[in-house]
C-alpha cells in the first residue's frame, strides 16, 4: 500500500523531471563554461536545490560580485520557499515532524505546485516518491551537463526551459476550469508580478514573493463569505 | 585556503534551507486564525500565477512572443484534456520550431 503511493509520486514527478533535467543539464554546461568544477556543478545542485538562484549564482560569479551579494540575493530569490512551505505545511497535519522538516527541504516552485494542486491531502509516501524523483533528476540533470558540456551547447536544452511553464499552466488550468475565482486570483497575481517586476523594476524573487501574498490575500477579502475552497 | 566557490556553495544552501524548512518548526508554536488558513490555502494558485507571468516571457530573450505563442499553445492543449505530457511535449516543439525557423 505505502509502496504503492510511493510509485505513484514518483509517477507523478514525470512532467516534472522532463522539465527539470533539461534545465540542469543547462545549468551543468553553464557552470563547467564558468569555469566551475564538476564536483562543484553537481554539489550546488544537490544542497542549494534552487534553480533560479543557481542560475542567478554564475550569473554574479562572472560578473566578479562577492559572497555576501550572492548569498543576499540568494536569499531574496528563494525566500519564497518559505511561503510555499507554510502552506504546504497545512496538508501534513498529522506527518511526523521529521519526517516534515525532510519534505520541508525538497520545496521548489514545482514540487510545491504539483504537491498543492490536484491533491487535498496528498500522503507522506506519495510525497516522499515526488520529492525524491524531482530532486534526484535535478542532480542527475547537472551532472549529464557538467560531463557534457564540451558536446552540448547549452542554449538547447535553455529553450526547454518552456517545458516547466507548461507544466505550471498544466497545473493552473484545470483548477481555475473548476473555480472562477481561483483563475482570477491567478491572473491579479500574474498582473500584480507583471507591474512590480516589469513596470517597478522590484527583484524579481521579491516581486514574486510580494504577488503571490497581494493575490492569494485579496482573495481572503474579495471572497469572504463565499463558498471556501478545500 | 579556503575555497570561495565552496564558501559561496554552503553559504547559498544555508539560506535556501533555512527558510524551507522554518515553517514546520514555527507552525506548531501558533494558532494560526481561520483567515490566514484560507490565505495559505490560496497561496498555490496566486504563486501559479505569478510563476507563469510575466516569467514566460523571457524564455527567449528579446523576443517575448516565442514564450508566449508555447504558452497559448499549452494552455489549448491542456483545454483539450490531453495529458500534461503531451502538453510539454507540443510546447517544447512549437517553441523549438519557432526558433529554427524563423
Amino acid at each position: 500500500m505505502n509502496d504503492h503511493s510511493f510509485t505513484k509520486g514518483a509517477i507523478a514527478a514525470l512532467p516534472l523531471v522532463i522539465g527539470f533535467l533539461p534545465v540542469g543539464i543547462a545549468f551543468g554546461i553553464i557552470a563547467r563554461e564558468m569555469g566551475i568544477s564538476l564536483f562543484y556543478s553537481v554539489l550546488m545542485s544537490s544542497v542549494v536545490y534552487g534553480g533560479a538562484s543557481q542560475f542567478m549564482m554564475l550569473n554574479m560569479f562572472a560578473k566578479g560580485l562577492g559572497f555576501f551579494e550572492i548569498i543576499f540575493a540568494t536569499f531574496v530569490i528563494n525566500f519564497r520557499f518559505f511561503v510555499m512551505s507554510l502552506s504546504m505545511n497545512q496538508l501534513l497535519k498529522k506527518v511526523p515532524k521529521r519526517w516534515k522538516t525532510l519534505l520541508s527541504l525538497g520545496t521548489t516552485d514545482e514540487t510545491f505546485a504539483v504537491a498543492s494542486i490536484n491533491n487535498t491531502k496528498p500522503n507522506v509516501y506519495y510525497l516522499g516518491g515526488l520529492f525524491l524523483t524531482s530532486y534526484v533528476s535535478w542532480i542527475l540533470g547537472t551532472l549529464t551537463g557538467a560531463l557534457l558540456s564540451t558536446i552540448i551547447p547549452s542554449n538547447i536544452s535553455e529553450s526547454m526551459s518552456i517545458a516547466l511553464y507548461a507544466l505550471f499552466i498544466g497545473l493552473l488550468i484545470p483548477a481555475v476550469t473548476t473555480s472562477w475565482k481561483l483563475g482570477l486570483l491567478a491572473v491579479m497575481s500574474m498582473m500584480l508580478n507583471g507591474l512590480f517586476s516589469g513596470w517597478l523594476l522590484i527583484n524579481s524573487g521579491w516581486s514574486m514573493l510580494f504577488s503571490t501574498l497581494l493575490g492569494s490575500l485579496i482573495g481572503v477579502f474579495v471572497f469572504k463569505g463565499g463558498k471556501q475552497h478545500d | 585556503m579556503i575555497d570561495s566557490i565552496l564558501l559561496i556553495i554552503l553559504g547559498m544552501s544555508l539560506v535556501t534551507m533555512i527558510p524551507r524548512f522554518l515553517p514546520v518548526w514555527i507552525v506548531e508554536r501558533f494558532i494560526m486564525p481561520a483567515w490566514v488558513k484560507l490565505w495559505l490555502s490560496y497561496i498555490p494558485y496566486a504563486a501559479l500565477g505569478a510563476l507563469i507571468f510575466p516569467g514566460i516571457l523571457t524564455i527567449e530573450g528579446g523576443e517575448p512572443w516565442i514564450g508566449l505563442s508555447g504558452g497559448i499553445l499549452a494552455a489549448c492543449l491542456v483545454l483539450l484534456r490531453l495529458n500534461i505530457l503531451f502538453v510539454i511535449f507540443g510546447s517544447v516543439i512549437t517553441v523549438i520550431l519557432f526558433k529554427t525557423f524563423l
